[in-house]
């Protein structure tokens, strides 16, 4: 075993010595990779059922024609809100809890390079999400100008834009500082013999993810800060009427927009990466194209930015250059949809519950790609913008990808965090229910935008009646079926009784399995000796 | 044999088209959106045709693809597992595998891009237009002008918004059933304005869309695209809708709390009727003519409505007032 006996007396042993810590020194001044990660998993799954309890106000007032239950005013709250807090809130930083957690794990590191600055990064979510949320109990509610907070509409209204923008500023900051500590720590705390193209797949996307957040945090600070110096401090950077140009704003919010959208699925590409080998008990079919593949969408995501706002009137050769760079993106996207396969190709599966996630993530985030290839095509793309083909669109991409992904890396690494095992029938039950109900949740929205209804409308025309009722009662059902995650992750963490074995899964390759469940309080004090079969890539030549 | 069967369907054959409606819908039957409508309409333009067609090939390939990726996958899913006893292989590496389906992607994305860019190109083409509308976007609601027609200037100009009949039951909790509006078995729930905006069939119209407060996206469906309006900026685009009929839309940029309450109607009418509309509408409309404070009223005609006043300058049935055209 490289993890030696001298771990075992962990629980007593911390940063301060061997006194124990009180529950408000453990978790609110932690400097432990893995308290910190768990701190990030739970603010998550928080964010994640307030984000989700919006969608179910958004749901049900489309769920029949006419207006109901909310003004069009309060709709418009819930749309912008609902996805900030989606993403800001719950997908980015429940893949931040992840890296956290696992590659110090995963790389042989005792903990992450920067860990006070680790504690920081997590406890400016809290702030920020509470400065955000807040707004909605104000006069005039909380911002609904869209997520995009486009000019001058977002401009118009109370203050709760300016709410809105320093909880930017500061989930952004808090961004930027977990993507430098990530670096960090890949860079700098590489275990002996774990050479960069030796490195677990999830440790390869979250690296080129964090160049992303540094690259394009601070632009969408720059871009937000405009929009508050134009409302409150007479400038015109967006304002035409003061020389400025709204259409500028957009440009540069979606120079941050569209790595935005990688940031969140390039991580969950590494996760998909870990889980279909262990499943498939079968290395990962071409992992240096894996990894290249992953670089070269990062590299496409900084110059395709455009394409989210082909309707603006752009002169046709800028039209045409981003209509052909994000088709470009197909290329090394369906290199990683060709390995998954063949990865499974000649293996020998099980389906755990972390697998049926990693699979139905292959297959749904693919139709989100699908999707997204028809809306590279400017001439289709005057068609489908703004409507619900672009809604259907990227819920596949985030919901059935990104969630689906994170879902897929709690269970898999849940056993691991807390040494039980959770209830495989409850967690198959769970994603038997979220997939059927996703479907019909997202699927007859391509239909409605096909159609002809446009996105962020509280209220809508019969003929849409049919599948946006269908649609309710999908959001409904998926929106219940949470309640089961929450309930399988409770039951793991307190009441089970079936203690998990380090290596949880058969076919699980790394070095986090080579440490007990659960992971003690410290792990790597001492670097791994990396022996042969240990890591999941070893032969570079692959 | 798929690049053959995509050859058909980028040369756009009427058979391949035709075929694909019928699958997955036969939308051109349709001018509004209809229950369980599921794909596109085809629409009332060439443009809207192309962009149809372009929007077929790229479903279809992909669908072709996801059947291929999908079913190798359902199959490994099915043949190579545990409890079925298969042993892992151990290959983790193929080169002319990864070097073919990095290849056959990019032949396909560029038989995907070639039409696509001959598509744009045209639509890009706002030369040459018989007539010039102005759009404006205001928080919610349309204004429409008519700068010329045929080389001739014109000042007709009317705002349109939202149908009182529909205001009234998109009330909150209005009580009102949206089911009960309906033209000719066609709801026209919140698509229907108080003034259309007419057009004569088969004449070039060159749109310029721009907006007063905040950005608006004007878009009707059959007319195969959307664009945005912005304030300060001019955006031009053009239409040349085949057949008279009523076509219906919205606003699809988010513009404030009625962003959903701002339809768009055209109605388009033969040429003969439109010229006919105009004449009777800039008789109608037409504002005492900006000289009016210093030109007293003539004295001659005080008796007739101002709308047989003598039309302003810029109104002059003379071919003297040249519009500048594209």
């Amino acid at each position: 075993m490289a993890y030696t006996a001298t771990h075992d007396d962990a629980h007593g042993h911390d940063d301060h010595g061997h006194a124990p810590q009180t529950f408000v020194q453990r978790w609110f001044f932690s400097t432990n990779h893995k308290d910190i990660g768990t701190l990030y998993l739970i603010f998550s799954l928080l964010m994640f059922f307030i984000g989700g309890a919006m969608a179910m106000i958004i749901r049900a007032e489309l769920f029949e024609p006419g207006l109901q239950m909310v003004r069009p005013d309060f709709f418009n709250q819930m749309t912008t809100v609902h996805a900030l807090v989606m993403i800001f809130g719950a997908v980015m930083p429940a893949f931040v809890g992840l890296a956290n957690w696992m590659i110090p794990l995963q790389v042989g590191a005792p903990d992450m390079a920067l860990p006070r600055m680790n504690n920081w990064s997590f406890w400016l979510l809290p702030v920020a999400f509470t400065l955000l949320l807040s707004t909605l109990f104000m006069d005039g509610g909380g911002p609904q100008g869209g997520w995009t907070l486009y000019p001058p509409l977002s401009l118009q209204g109370g203050n709760s834009v300016a709410f809105a923008i320093f909880a930017i500023h500061v989930a952004g900051i808090s961004s930027i500082m977990g993507a430098i500590n990530i670096i960090a720590t890949v860079l700098n705390m590489r275990a002996p013999g774990m050479d960069l193209l030796k490195m677990p797949i999830f440790v390869w996307s979250w690296l080129i993810t964090a160049f992303l957040l540094i690259a394009v945090m601070p632009v969408l600070a720059g871009a937000v800060t405009m929009l508050l110096t134009d409302k409150y401090f007479g400038t015109s950077f967006f304002n035409a009427a003061g020389g400025g140009d709204p259409v500028m704003y957009q440009h540069i919010f979606w120079f941050f927009g569209h790595p935005e959208v990688y940031i969140m699925i390039l991580p969950a590409f590494g996760i998909v990466s870990e889980i279909i080998p262990t499943f498939a008990r079968k290395p990962l079919f071409g992992y240096q194209a894996m990894v290249y593949a992953v670089a070269s969408i990062a590299f496409l995501s900084f110059i395709v930015w455009a394409h989210h706002m082909f309707t603006v009137g752009m002169p046709l050769g800028g039209e045409l250059f981003f209509m052909y760079a994000t088709m470009l993106i197909a290329i090394p996207t369906g290199v990683k949809v060709f390995n998954w396969v063949s990865t499974m190709w000649e293996g020998s599966m099980t389906f755990e519950t972390p697998m049926l996630f990693a699979i139905a993530f292959v297959i749904l985030f693919t139709i989100g790609g699908f999707s997204g290839l028809m809306l590279a095509i400017v001439p289709a793309d005057f068609q489908y913008h703004d409507t619900y083909f672009v809604v259907a669109h990227f819920h596949y991409v985030l919901v059935t990808g990104a969630i689906f992904a994170i879902m897929a890396a709690t269970y898999y690494w849940i056993p691991k965090w807390t040494g039980k095992m959770y209830s495989e029938r409850w967690g198959k039950i769970h994603f038997w229910m979220s997939v059927v109900s996703v479907n019909v949740l997202f699927f007859p929205q391509h239909f409605l935008g096909l159609a002809g209804m446009p996105r962020r409308i509280p209220d809508y025309n019969v003929a849409f009646a049919d599948f946006n009722m269908i649609s309710s009662i999908g959001g409904f059902w998926f929106g219940a079926s949470q309640l089961l995650f929450l309930g399988v992750i409770i039951h793991c963490a307190f009441f089970s009784k079936d203690a998990a074995p380090a290596r949880v899964w058969e076919g699980a390759k790394g070095l986090e399995w080579e440490v007990p469940s659960p992971a003690p309080h410290h792990t790597w004090e001492l670097p791994p000796v990396i022996r042969p079969g240990m890591l999941a890539h070893e032969d570079v030549s692959h | 044999m798929m690049s053959a069967w995509f050859g058909r369907m980028a040369r756009g054959s009427a058979a391949a088209v035709g075929f694909a409606s019928v699958v997955l819908a036969s939308a051109h039957a349709w001018a509004t959106p209809h229950r369980w409508q599921l794909n596109m309409p085809v629409g009332v333009t060439e443009t809207s045709r192309e962009v149809y067609q372009l929007h077929m090939i790229t479903l279809w390939i992909c669908v072709i693809i996801g059947i291929m990726v999908f079913g190798a996958m359902f199959y490994a899913m099915f043949r190579f597992r545990k409890s079925k006893g298969a042993v892992a292989a151990t290959w983790s590496h193929s080169t002319v595998m990864e070097a073919i389906w990095t290849v056959i992607p990019i032949l396909i994305l560029i038989a995907c891009a070639w039409p696509a860019t001959k598509v744009l190109v045209r639509m890009a083409d706002t030369t040459n237009a018989d007539m010039v509308v102005q759009i404006t976007g205001y928080q919610w609601k349309w204004r429409y002008e008519y700068k010329s027609y045929y080389g001739k200037a014109h000042n007709v100009g009317f705002v349109s918004k939202l149908a009182e009949s529909s205001n009234e039951v998109r009330q909150l909790r209005s009580g009102k059933d949206p089911h009960s509006l309906e033209v000719d078995g066609v709801s026209t729930y919140l698509l229907d304005v108080d003034n259309p905006l007419v057009l004569p069939a088969g004449v070039k119209v060159q749109f310029v869309i721009t907006a007063d407060d905040v950005i608006h996206a004007w878009w009707v469906p059959d007319l195969g695209w959307k664009q945005d309006a912005i304030p300060g900026m001019i955006n031009s685009t053009w239409t040349k809708i085949d057949q008279p009929g009523t076509y219906r839309g919205q606003c699809a940029e988010l513009c404030g709390k009625d962003h959903g309450f701002m339809p768009i109607v055209v109605k388009v009418v033969p040429k003969a009727e439109f010229e006919s509309w105009l004449d009777e509408r800039e008789a109608a409309l037409a504002p005492p003519p900006v000289s009016a404070p210093e030109v007293p009223v003539q004295p001659t005609t005080p008796e007739t409505a101002p709308g047989t006043a003598p039309a302003p300058a810029t109104t002059s049935e003379t071919p003297a007032a040249p519009v500048a055209q594209g």
